[in-house]
């Protein structure tokens, strides 16, 4: 989004053959690697995203699968302390950092503008530098790995553990190096979102006719755009610490403090939870009505017990604190912070419920995953309701139960919504359905194999099993626990298996899908399957939360009915409509950039300045941030052929 | 967890089933409404299945929902702030307090009087008498470490920079097991202690027995023993009435009254010593103590000195 066209108001029509060729011709992408290389289209975009990470997830769950071999019984000497202590962080690291967030942006990226009747995100040359950045942060971290030296503080990485003086080795470097580069990929990405939800609505979407998904992930972006800022900065001062002499978190007499590291991280980390759930759970809340039949129910009030989860969730970081010695005081108002956050979460529970029982649950995979979402959510919200009771907390923290917490809350509220979201948006990705008798397999399996495998591990807590032990003797009555544990992770993995090859094996051969063939209500579904490059050969217009049910949910007939097929035709170069914030009334044409080297060339320098400041190679840092300046001159420069100058170019 | 033996323990007790109580009738809950929903129209045709429903009703299920849970939640944070203001503080003023400091990986304990001639220090094995709250200083000696006797009360961190304080009460004599439970490195396994719990007068006499130095061998084998023990372990270890003074590692004086070595990896027998002399490496990866070189028999005197200090 660049110049915008005040001189022409736009033809209004309808979806014509000849205009799809013209507009195709304008946004298509170059074939062949050079294409792929330089490509700006979200929908590319949010597919690499999802597959990127689930390589990560997949990755993590390796990790998980071998030390659960280690842990299945006491004093197992698969693995020596070491070998334990980089795998438990790198499943961390992975699975909430290269896994959960990253998989919901693609997602979002994916079916933002879809969702939103949108030709593209606002900024589609920072969703590639986004995407981009992100592989590189991941490589960087698993490089690290790779030559031995992964991190092996764990992935909330407690100082003074992670100073020089206890960890010598490269290890925390990577890590800390690798986090503020990931920060800036999500940090970008999430910029993307709130510029996207604030300009790019189709005409007549005011903001209370959105999709659920749409309030999730700008909640999750807003709070990124605040919450990261913490988190990079605690890695800064601690990559210092460890390089360059400062005494931030020196605590052998540098005037350092051991706390400031845990605020630092916390005050990120607890809002980062929530932004790798709500849009989940906002994937479930337009997900799950389809199924039933009916619109969500409580749509306002689940929009905005989203956005209060996410204002709560700024205030509750100490809930990770609870054992640091802090006074009472204090903690009785984290405690009930803690405990009141759940009332937003009771809402989307009461929410989900009540739409299936008002519904008629059709049962197709998608509902499976959906409708056990609410089951897995319930439970992971109690037990963290449990451990913010702080005397309960003083017992509960750091055992085996927060681990099971951890679990219910990130693959009963992120895996199982996602699972749920590939079925469900699978046929608009390929314009294939996924074959649903392996669903039924794939769906029990995970179901079963993730309680099996994570429910006794409450129980192992409750007996006082500790967090990250590489081993623990015999006799504590922890054995057969983590025997099942150990089992029901495998059967889990089976599971997630058999997602991946219904994946891999209906991109071939599975039933064609059509534009919608769950007969849902959105946008999305209102273009093909796979949807063209510009999405919408006329940009549609909205008068409802539910554009494709409108004749069947009216009341009277002469409702204002929405347009999915008729509207606003854009076709001089790449152009959006840009409208405004609350209700979306159009007010300029938006002139879009076209496709570039420029992210992956930016991404590269960044990451090459990321490279030189671990081998401490100032020349290097030097050169590459001269090379990202260049390129982000390259990068904004009009371009003529796309209608960017004064003097577009007419065809 | 469930077999709270102290006051701190015993009072946290209640509220720990309540919010289980809970959370459980919540889970129970959801899932029958949630297989109630999904079942409670059996046996519509696909086609009427497909059509879609008005958007009405269900609003009950929020209003109804949301009331109970936050009702729940508040009786919750009263309760909550109720236990932790009864914790906070012990009834009567501890007589005894018990400096803590934990290091990688082991847990230095020192017994703090007003009489600088009572103060001593011990490691891994803490003494308290029953029925009467002991203060706790909890210092982080390298890393951050975490204090948990799960049948006496909940974890506090041990944080290098800052002491952290807290009390702890024994109901009845026993042996209650303790454990680090933040991650602290790679023997974050094995770093475990135990607190004995004696009767007052039991406590009183054990106490005035670890003050007094350890008997220093007349001679034969165990004074060859306390030699080597000087030569090879003293630069680490301090042994009170011996030449042995060093501070590194934990201070063994009254070993032999001692439950387990290095820091509950092992029964304290003379063969688990012997072994743990022989290989702390294979042991206990990662520790600080390197084999020290000794031939068979001096690690044998050794022991056998060891032994004898009772």
């Amino acid at each position: 989004m660049t110049i915008s066209d005040y001189t022409r108001a736009p033809s209004v029509g309808t979806e014509q053959p000849e205009l799809a060729a013209r507009l195709q011709k304008i946004w298509e992408t170059a074939p062949g690697i050079g294409g792929w290389l330089s490509t700006v289209d979200h929908k590319e975009i949010g597919l690499r995203y999802i597959v990127t990470a689930f390589a990560f997830l997949i990755l993590g769950g390796v990790e998980a699968l071998v030390f659960r071999l280690q842990l299945s019984w006491s004093d197992r000497h698969l693995l020596n302390p070491e070998q334990y202590d980089q795998l438990f962080t790198m499943h961390g690291m992975t699975m909430i950092f290269l896994y959960a967030g990253p998989v919901l942006s693609g997602f979002s990226n994916y079916l933002w503008p879809l969702l939103l009747g949108a030709r593209d995100m606002a900024l589609p040359r920072l969703n590639a530098l986004s995407y981009w950045i992100y592989l590189f942060a991941g490589i960087f971290l698993y490089a690290a790995f790779a030559i031995g030296f992964g991190p092996n503080d764990g992935w909330f990485n407690y100082v003074p553990l992670a100073a020089r003086a206890y960890n010598g080795g490269p290890n925390i470097d990577f890590y800390a190096l690798g986090m503020i580069l990931l920060g800036i990929s999500t940090t970008v990405g999430a910029v993307n979102f709130v510029v996207t939800f604030m300009r790019m609505r189709a005409p007549g979407m005011s903001i209370n006719r959105v999709p659920i998904l749409i309030w999730g992930t700008l909640t999750a972006s807003m709070a990124n755009i605040f919450a990261i800022p913490a988190v990079s900065l605690a890695f800064f001062l601690l990559w210092m610490d460890r390089n360059v002499g400062t005494h931030f978190f020196d605590t052998a007499g540098g005037g350092g403090s051991a706390m400031l590291w845990q605020h630092l991280f916390w005050m990120f980390g607890h809002p980062w939870v929530y932004a790798i759930v709500l849009p989940a759970m906002g994937m479930v809340s337009d997900g799950l009505p389809v199924f039933c039949r009916r619109p969500l129910v409580g749509y306002s009030a689940v929009a905005l017990a989203t956005v209060a989860t996410m204002v709560l969730g700024f205030g509750v970081w100490v809930h990770h604190m609870f054992a640091t010695g802090l006074p009472n005081i204090s903690l009785s108002f984290f405690s009930a912070a803690s405990i009141i956050i759940a009332v937003p979460s009771a809402v989307g529970v009461f929410a989900w419920l009540a739409t299936i029982w008002t519904g008629r649950p059709v049962f197709t995979t998608p509902f499976l995953f959906f409708a056990s979402f609410i089951l897995l959510f319930t439970i992971g919200g109690v037990s963290g309701f449990m451990t913010g009771s702080v005397p309960v907390d003083w017992q509960l923290t750091d055992t085996y139960f927060v681990v099971a917490h951890i679990h219910y809350v990130l693959i009963g509220i992120n895996v199982f919504p996602v699972a749920g979201a590939i079925y469900f948006w699978f046929p608009k990705f390929t314009g294939r359905m996924l074959d649903e008798r392996l669903g039924r397999w794939n769906f029990w399996t995970m179901f079963v194999g993730f309680n099996l495998g994570f429910f006794p591990m409450h129980i192992s807590g409750l007996l006082g099993m500790p967090r990250r032990v590489y081993t623990y003797a015999e006799g504590m009555g922890w054995d057969w626990l983590n025997l099942i544990t150990t089992l029901g992770s495998f059967v889990f993995a089976a599971g997630v298996l058999m997602l991946i090859w219904n994946v891999l094996k209906s991109v071939r051969s599975g039933a064609i899908a059509g534009d919608n063939p769950w007969d849902a209500p959105t946008l999305e579904w209102a273009t093909s399957s796979p949807p063209p490059p510009y999405n919408f050969v006329v940009i549609p217009t909205v008068q409802s939360r539910h554009p494709l049910w409108e004749d069947r949910l009216a009341s009277r007939p002469d409702e204002a009915r929405s347009h999915p097929h008729a509207g606003l035709v854009l076709e001089h170069g790449r152009e959006a409509i840009g409208t405004d914030p609350l209700d979306a009334q159009p007010d300029i044409i938006l002139k879009m950039p076209g496709d570039s080297y420029a992210p992956l060339v930016f991404a590269i320098a960044v990451t090459a300045i990321f490279i030189g400041l671990l081998l401490l190679a100032w020349w290097l840092v030097a050169l590459a941030a001269v090379v990202t300046a260049a390129t982000t001159v390259g990068w904004l420069w009009p371009e003529r052929n796309l209608g960017e100058t004064r003097e577009p170019a007419r065809d | 967890m469930a077999g709270a033996s102290g006051a701190k323990a015993s009072a946290t007790l209640p509220l720990t089933w309540g919010v289980i109580g809970v959370s459980v009738a919540v889970m129970v809950i959801v899932a029958a409404l949630l297989a109630l929903a999904i079942w409670r129209r059996p046996g519509i045709a696909l086609a009427t299945r497909m059509a879609i429903g008005p958007d009405k009703g269900g609003t009950n299920f929020l209003w109804v929902g949301v009331g109970i849970s936050t009702l729940a939640l508040l009786a919750t944070i009263v309760w909550t702030v109720k236990v932790l203001a009864e914790i906070g503080k012990p009834t009567v003023t501890p007589a005894l307090t018990i400096e803590v400091t934990a290091h990688q990986w082991w847990w230095e304990v020192r017994y703090l009087d007003n009489d600088t001639r009572a103060i001593f220090t011990t490691a891994n094995e803490i003494h308290i008498p029953t029925g009467t709250p002991v203060q706790f200083k909890l210092i982080g000696g390298d890393v951050i470490h975490s204090f948990w006797v799960p049948a006496l009360a909940g974890k506090t961190d041990l944080i290098p920079g800052q002491t952290n304080e807290i009390w702890l009460e024994a109901d009845k004599p026993g042996t209650y097991r303790g454990q680090c439970t933040e991650y602290c490195g790679l023997e974050h396994a094995k770093m475990a202690f135990v607190v004995v719990a004696d009767t007052p007068r039991d406590f009183a006499a054990w106490r005035s027995h670890q003050i007094a130095p350890d008997v220093t061998p007349g001679g034969g084998v165990l004074a060859s023993g306390a030699v080597y023990f000087g030569m090879k372990c003293g630069s680490c270890h301090a042994v009170r009435g011996s030449d042995a003074a060093g501070v590194l590692g934990p201070d063994l004086s009254h070993f032999a009254t001692r439950q387990t070595i290095a820091a509950g990896v092992l029964a304290n027998t003379p063969q688990n010593l012997s072994a743990w002399i022989d290989d702390p490496q294979g042991i206990k990866p990662g520790n600080l103590m390197q084999k020290p070189e000794l031939s068979l028999e001096q690690r044998g005197q050794i022991v056998a000195y060891l032994e004898t200090l009772k």
